[in-house]
């Protein structure tokens, strides 16, 4: 202990502040290696849906963000565009992008450091860092996250995508249902959070079932978005609804 | 090689718009249609994708029996808040089972 500061209420505060650092850490190392061995079933799911092997290992190296991933895969098995795969694959990603807005601050990343730490801002990363009580363990738990994701992520791509190669029919073993089912475990917690979000996903639903004989596979989700837009004007039409009771 | 391509822009593009939040000023959240718009477009998104994997092939809608047990034993399986990787087990064991070729 190299205590400057010395007094017992700093040792306190500070042995309580590496403890919540270090619960972050394990929460980060649990999240990292088990959703990182979903990388099998995108793996799987890539090679399935045709791309090769080496495809499938640079998209999990260069996009690391399972739901794109997957869209693409999705269509490309689908015979969808490539274009509309990859516009939709690419504004999946979009919400990186938003969980981006939350954690400049409680990270605290500036300057080129942001280049690296985009990299790893996804679903989980955010939802291990923002749950930390306070920005260390926020920081811990993000890179903790961040690094046993990212390489069991990569390798189990590998693993999924050369073991596909091998087996006959992957619809045997349910591959096709391992994407729908991810998304799905992933939306869980928010689906049963509020009647706003349960709105929204029935509207994107109605729209993207709806559009799906349409228009070319990759676009029907991409119009989905507007589902969110319904379901803004929604929560705040039952807002104002008592001011426009007086006009 | 379109399909290098596809990888190769959906990287590209996944990684800028990463970028994109983190370098974006942080006022921008203060509005609150902002912020819960934030909230509302993955859910719409991974919705619709949801629906489109499970009830599409391509461009047409289809009904798969063994597709359709599997979400929904995993439905069962989050409703008993089984772990991530358990309800993948669930859904995929289901459709994989409904599938064995009788005989």
């Amino acid at each position: 202990m190299t205590a400057s500061d010395g007094t017992a209420a700093g040792d306190a505060e500070r042995d309580a502040g590496s403890a919540a650092a270090r619960s972050a850490v394990r929460d980060g190392l649990g999240v990292g290696i088990s959703v990182g061995l979903s990388g099998l079933a995108f793996g799987a799911a890539a090679v399935t849906a045709g791309m090769s092997v080496a495809q499938a290992c640079v998209l999990s190296l260069l996009a690391f963000t399972g739901a794109s991933q997957f869209a693409l895969a999705g269509v490309l098995g689908g015979g969808g565009s490539l274009v509309a795969g990859t516009l939709g694959a690419v504004l999946l990603g979009a919400r990186n992008g938003l969980y981006g807005l939350r954690l400049a601050g409680l990270l605290g990343v500036r300057g080129r450091r942001r280049l690296l730490t985009a990299h790893v801002v996804i679903d989980e990363t955010t939802a291990v860092a923002t749950a930390q009580p306070d920005p260390r363990s926020a920081r811990a738990g993000f890179w903790a996250t961040a690094f046993s994701l990212y390489a069991v992520w990569n390798l189990s791509t590998l693993g999924g995508a050369l073991g596909a190669a091998r087996i006959g029919d992957p619809e045997a073993f349910g591959m096709d249902v391992l994407g729908p089912a991810a998304f799905l475990a992933l939306l869980w917690p928010r689906l049963t959070s509020g009647r706003a979000e349960a709105r929204v996903a029935v509207a994107a639903i109605v729209v993207a079932v709806a559009a799906t004989p349409l228009l070319p596979p990759g676009v029907p989700v991409m119009l989905a978005a507007v589902a969110a837009l319904a379901g803004m004007v929604r929560t705040a039409g039952t807002r104002p609804a008592a001011e426009r009771g007086e006009g | 090689m379109a399909v290098w391509i596809a990888v190769l822009a959906t990287g590209v593009g996944c990684y800028a718009l990463k970028l994109t939040g983190l370098v974006v000023p942080q006022r921008v959240l203060a509005d609150p249609r902002v912020r819960r718009f934030t909230e509302l477009v993955p859910v719409a998104l991974l919705t619709a994708l949801v629906a489109v994997q499970t009830l599409a092939d391509g461009r047409a809608l289809e009904l798969d029996g063994p597709r359709l047990a599997g979400l929904g034993a995993a439905v069962a399986a989050l409703l008993l808040r089984a772990p991530f990787l358990v309800v993948l087990a669930v859904a995929a064991g289901t459709a994989a089972l409904l599938r064995l070729p009788a005989g």
